[in-house]
């Protein structure tokens, strides 16, 4: 073997940044609590995201149960309904699945795929953190307040959401909006971090086209975070402004409650087209990591390369790019220039074509693979399916014409849960039966994995499935008792029934996932290094799980892209990403 | 794959010619804008995202005034001054404008002096900037309290669209609290100029990480974007 001096090996440039020294903790509260470790931060981001989704599940229980059985629980008003419906959209969609995404696994993932010891700037990431604990604190008080949150719909469309009459008008809307403020200044903190350290601080041999497509989709999505969020912060302030120093903004002259009231000129589709320029970005904020996580755990797990890498990652970019200039589908039935229509319902449309691409080449990489029906691809599985019933209802309301009838009704509620509710949490819990190995040493138990994976698919069907037929005979959305209808007829409520039923055990399905985090954790099977044999970085450490620092003393070299599965002639079904070529001496690699 | 990349190493930068270079050079190892600390890096990609805030504001604004039914105050009459028995329009503005274009100057001049380590007038520039920067809010402050006293709300004034009052005090004060930032970090940053920090490498109390520097220019691209940020609301707002 030749001798390869350190800086130049196999066509891998020299080393560009100089180590820079990390923050070492000094006692436990630094080690566990205010830690800079982006390991840590990332678990403390999953612990609070999922704490307060139990929350939205429990407040999801109660819609449910008042739609499948209306008038039978008492406890339930329209004005607590209304509130339900608000908080269960609010948190589910930003401070569970944005946090747990980009928070939970951007701050584990990021760092250890692309070989860093740690973001770029750890002291900003740790505050990021504690800004984000403090919005859903401030978001879990509303519950407290006099009159309870605010009821005005997950979109806070004014002028409702800030007139009386809306339950929540006195303390819970201003609450509300503080804590989106204080959310958005939070994530920027973070946001900031997962972007420079993708973008400059890569480790040697990891360029952009060699990284795992999960960095790719939580990158693409951390940059849309960055420019959309803004949007959703200046419609916060406004609407606060409106609220607390009676400007008028987004307030037209109108009477409430008899009275004229004492705004005048503002234009509540300003609020619209701001909320939604935030609100599309949105769905593929949540979007795009799960499309990264899924394709690494399907190359992993079906033991082949990502089929069409180069094309998977131009339409994560196309869909992120495109994702812009769509906002106004949400807004057909507001009243809107036919041309704007038409612009926008075409652009909705183009997007399928990036989209399509990803479902094939996901379908082409299963083709022939060696698929393992572990815990994790099951979950995998389900996201594809999912995610292409939730993407063709989607074509449905892409279209005006389409759209103004289903406009408003369950249709729409099951499309968007398909596509942005259960496909991510699939890719959630996907993402978690695949990682949880590497956070904490142990498996998670097999067979507890298996019935939480049953039972929330099917589950998770029942609940939806349904949901598209009362939609298409127009039962409404957002109402708290529909009552006698000439236009829906009476065997719907039993399908309500039913639907509600099957919600109530796909949510105690969930006690079994939590129980078996805490259960494994302590009883699990040893993990090892790399239990599912996968070639990206993270699951190369030295240690499991990976400490400070996450390389030990010499940072790993890239020499491959992250998807050599079952290579011809290869020792093994895979190659990690640092395994030098044959004729080449490892230098700092760990196998 | 696999191979072509073993084969065939990655070109050196800026070899490609074309788009494909272009994507090559983006996609390169390790950094994809080489030369660019993370601090820099970091806050381009913040005023980035900061021009989006500042962007929804002013088009929400511009939405505000050109879709109002009632008429909008004349900003030359509104923001006329009596100076010396003369009434002249937008003098304060004027002034304003000045002031903070001026800070730009010696704020890169700072950034200037601080690459040559000269501590004494790198400090003193950025004290400078920092001053015009609170003579700037000092100036602001006097014109809210002016017009308040003239009945400006941010819910109605006496002259027309209720809006008006509402875009000014919100465009203002969110551009106002930015330079307050500002002055706030050139201070600090000034004082650790002025103790030798970066020549010593002491590490930040925070953050426990060596300082340098580069910090200087920084601080000057957030104070340069704030100006520009400045020159847009002179524009949308005062001049209209």
């Amino acid at each position: 073997m030749v001798d390869i001096p350190l800086d130049q090996v196999a066509g891998i440039p020299p080393a560009e940044v100089g180590e820079v020294e990390l923050y070492h903790p000094r006692s436990w509260w630094t080690r566990y609590v205010f830690s800079q470790d982006a390991k840590v931060i990332a678990v403390q981001y999953s612990i609070t995201a999922m704490s307060i989704g139990m929350v939205a599940l429990v407040l999801s229980w109660m819609m449910r149960l008042q739609l499948g059985f209306p008038g039978t629980f008492s406890f339930i008003d329209a004005n607590q309904y209304l509130q339900f419906i608000t908080m269960h959209g609010m948190i589910m969609v930003i401070y569970l699945l944005t946090a747990l995404f980009l928070g939970g696994f951007g701050n584990y993932l990021i760092p250890l795929m692309v070989g860093a010891r740690d973001m770029v700037f750890p002291y900003v990431n740790m505050l990021s953190y504690w800004v984000y604990l403090l919005a859903v604190l401030v978001l879990a008080a509303t519950f407290l307040v006099p009159g309870g949150p605010t009821g005005a719909g997950w979109t806070l469309y004014p002028p409702q959401a800030i007139l009386s009459g809306t339950p929540g008008q006195d303390w819970g809307i201003v609450l509300m909006l503080a804590s989106l403020i204080l959310f958005i200044i939070g994530f920027t903190m973070g946001g900031l971090n997962y972007v420079v350290t993708v973008l400059q601080a890569r480790t040697r041999g990891m360029t952009l086209m060699r990284m795992p497509l999960t960095v790719w989709g939580i990158f693409t999505a951390t940059v849309m975070a960055l420019l959309a969020f803004p949007a959703l912060f200046v419609a916060s302030v406004m609407l606060l402004l409106d609220r607390l120093l009676g400007t008028s903004f987004f307030m037209p002259t109108l009477v409430e409650m008899g009275q004229l009231a004492k705004y005048g000129g503002g234009s509540p589709i300003l609020f619209q087209h701001l909320f939604w320029f935030f609100g599309h970005p949105e769905v593929y904020i949540v979007a795009l990591p799960a499309f990264g996580i899924i394709s690494d755990l399907i190359s992993t797990h079906a033991r082949k390369n990502i089929f069409g890498y180069r094309m998977m990652v131009w339409a994560i970019v196309a869909i992120g790019a495109l994702s812009f200039v769509v906002w106004a589908h949400h807004m057909y039935v507001s009243g809107m220039h036919p041309y704007f229509g038409f612009f926008f319902a075409t652009t909705t449309l183009i997007i399928a074509i990036p989209t399509a691409i990803k479902v094939y080449n996901w379908v082409l990489t299963l083709w022939r693979g060696d698929i393992h029906l572990t815990v994790p691809m099951l979950f995998a599985l389900a996201f594809i399916v999912t995610f292409v019933n939730g993407g063709l209802t989607g074509l449905f309301l892409g279209n005006v014409v389409v759209d103004v009838p289903l406009s408003d009704t369950m249709f729409v509620v099951a499309h968007f849960h398909m596509v942005m509710g259960i496909a991510p949490i699939m890719a959630v819990f996907g993402g978690i039966y695949h990682w949880y190995p590497k956070v904490t040493g142990r498996m998670l138990n097999d067979v507890l994995g298996k019935f939480h994976f049953w039972v929330t698919f099917i589950g998770a069907y029942a609940v939806f499935f349904p949901m598209h037929y009362l939609g298409l005979l127009g039962m409404p959305r957002r109402y708290h008792d529909i009552g006698e209808t000439s236009f829906v007829p009476a065997s719907a409520h039993d399908l309500n029934a039913f639907m509600s039923v099957a919600a109530l055990i796909v949510g105690f399905a969930q006690l079994v996932f939590l129980f078996n985090l805490v259960w494994s954790l302590l009883k699990g099977k040893e993990a090892g290094g790399n239990p599912w044999g996968a070639t990206s970085l993270e699951w190369q450490t030295p240690e499991t799980p990976p400490g400070h620092g996450n390389w030990g003393k010499n940072l790993p070299i890239v020499y491959r892209w992250a998807y050599d599965y079952s290579v011809p002639g290869a020792a093994r079904d895979f190659v990690p990403q640092n395994e030098p070529p044959s004729g080449v001496v490892a230098q700092g690699a760990h196998s | 794959m696999a191979e072509t990349a073993l084969t065939h190493p990655e070109a050196a930068p800026g070899t490609i010619p074309g788009l494909r270079g272009i994507a090559a050079d983006w996609a390169s190892d390790q950094r994809a804008f080489k030369n660019v600390s993370w601090g820099k890096a970091m806050m381009w990609i913040f005023l980035l995202s900061d021009t989006f805030i500042f962007s929804c504001f002013l088009l929400s604004y511009m939405t505000a005034r050109s879709s109002t039914t009632v008429p909008w105050p004349n900003p030359s009459e509104v923001f006329a001054l009596n100076l010396g028995g003369k009434h002249i329009p937008l003098i304060l503005i004027a002034i304003m404008t000045f002031v903070l274009i001026s800070s730009s100057g010696t704020m890169a001049m700072a950034v200037n002096f601080g690459y040559r380590r000269d501590r004494v007038r790198t400090a003193a520039l950025m004290l400078a900037t920092a001053a015009f920067g609170a003579t700037f809010v000092g100036m602001q402050a006097f014109e809210w309290t002016k017009l308040i006293m003239e009945g400006v709300r941010p819910w109605g004034n006496p002259w027309g669209a209720p809006q008006f009052g509402a875009c000014f005090f919100m465009i203002t004060g969110f551009h106002g609290t930015h330079v307050t930032i500002g002055v706030i970090f050139l201070i600090a940053i000034a004082r650790k100029v002025l103790r030798g920090d970066f020549d010593r490498e002491r590490r930040g109390f925070f953050t426990s990480r060596k300082g340098y520097y580069e910090i200087v220019e920084i601080t000057g691209l957030y104070w340069h974007f704030v100006d520009l940020v400045w020159v847009f609301i002179f524009a949308f707002f005062y001049l209209w």
